[in-house]
């Protein structure tokens, strides 16, 4: 029952400074990129949160099914060779 | 029927366990409706709440003043927009919210529907109101839903800011001349007891707490979190040197917190059933702030259906993200 004119759903990354990625922030309604930019900048950044912000409607988002977390993400719990600690190196080695 | 049973009580298994829900996972119809009254109402009264305060901005005693109040008010918009993007995840949508708002048939908290008759409402209303909105935020920053736990974080950030600054009016005010000690004392009378109904009815009388607790949307009760504001609040008062309002206000030795006198709940399921000193006002200003934004709405969807006809002529000269 959303009124036709509801404009796009528009998801927030914002880079808190050099050196560190783009994070997600939250999200917010705008008729176009311009307006999301804007209207992100002063509902996210109102503190200096910020150094440069990026808006991606979200409906080009594409994520993978929750029902999928199973067959996705368990195959790696028992693959506990890939983690450096599964392996035992002599003390006198040193640091490696 | 079985297996639903089951799946709820693995969902259940899940949020006691201190997991996080997020807005794609399954859940219970209960659970989300639930989440989407509260935190809509949350929504609502973040908007609401913007209109007795921006009463007072072009009227603030100083320049300084004003720049605070106007911040602290575009501070609520931005809670505003935060909490209905939370509500959006769980499959309403904005335009639903803002229209029940409009057409009375969604709450927003009744402290709202008070007026602000001088300067020192300013002061109470963010020493107080603020106050006790932390006192209830800080807890819902560990709600099991995780974009509503995440909009939390982020208000409470913010929301301490606006119980500061409204202490600081009190200190002024208080330390000022007689008439200006008057002032804020008369603040303090007016408020202090719409401030205790803020966190809802009594233990007793709230049916839904229990199952809240239990989804660990909540975790505290309304009777804990009042008690919790009262005994952090009677010092603060005590400081600025102002009086409570409230005759039967006493330490209690034994269970090492204050007792305080019963609340009237007459009042406030009056002024929740719409009949407070500014229900149909607040209504009638978000109705017509709505409709005399229509303009600015079409105008902006116009100008983007015009942008966008003109990049599909030249889409190769767009920057890349970086």
């Amino acid at each position: 029952m959303s009124a036709p004119d509801q404009w796009p759903l528009w998801e927030v990354f914002v880079r808190s400074r050099n050196g560190l990625s783009h994070k997600h922030f939250g999200s917010l309604h705008a008729p176009d990129a311009d307006m999301a930019l804007k209207n992100a900048r002063d509902v996210y950044t109102r503190r200096s949160e910020g150094t440069s912000i990026w808006v991606v409607q979200s409906s080009n988002i594409v994520a993978s099914a929750p029902d999928a977390k199973e067959v996705l993400f368990t195959p790696s719990d028992d693959k506990v060779y890939r983690h450096p600690t599964f392996y035992q190196i002599p003390d006198e080695v040193g640091h490696m | 029927m079985a297996p639903t049973i089951d799946i709820e009580a693995r969902f259940l298994d899940y949020v006691t366990a201190e997991n996080k829900v997020e807005a794609k996972d399954w859940m219970p119809e209960g659970y989300r409706k639930t989440l989407v009254r509260q935190i809509s109402q949350h929504a609502h009264s973040e908007i609401v709440g913007m209109l007795p305060e921006a009463n007072w901005i072009t009227r603030a005693p100083s320049l300084r003043s004003k720049l605070i109040l106007l911040a602290k008010v575009q501070d609520e918009a931005g809670h505003g927009l935060y909490l209905y993007s939370a509500a959006e995840t769980l499959g309403t949508s904005r335009d639903e919210m803002i229209a029940d708002l409009h057409s009375g048939k969604a709450k927003y908290s009744s402290i709202f529907n008070y007026p602000t008759l001088s300067w020192a409402d300013m002061g109470a209303i963010g020493w107080l109101v603020d106050g006790a909105a932390i006192q209830n935020q800080v807890m819902l920053c560990r709600a099991s839903y995780g974009p509503y736990s995440r909009a939390m974080v982020r208000i409470c950030k913010e929301e301490s800011f606006h119980q500061r600054q409204g202490y600081e009016i009190m200190l002024h005010l208080a330390k000022g001349s007689q008439e200006q000690k008057d002032m804020a004392q008369d603040a303090l009378n007016r408020w202090w007891w719409p401030s205790l109904m803020m966190f809802g009815p009594s233990d007793d009388n709230s049916p839904n707490s229990a199952q809240s607790m239990a989804w660990r949307i909540k975790r505290k009760s309304n009777d804990e979190l009042r008690q919790e504001f009262v005994d952090k609040t009677v010092p603060q008062a005590k400081f600025l040197g102002l009086s409570i309002p409230d005759a039967d206000l006493r330490w209690n030795e034994a269970l090492g917190q204050h007792d305080f006198g019963s609340i009237d709940w007459n009042e406030f399921f009056a002024v929740v059933a719409g009949n407070g000193p500014c229900n149909s006002e607040r209504i009638e200003a978000r109705r017509k702030a709505h409709a005399e934004g229509a303009w600015v709405r079409e105008a902006a969807s116009a100008y983007a259906a015009k942008q966008s006809g003109r990049r599909s002529h030249d889409s190769t000269t767009k920057p890349q993200a970086a």
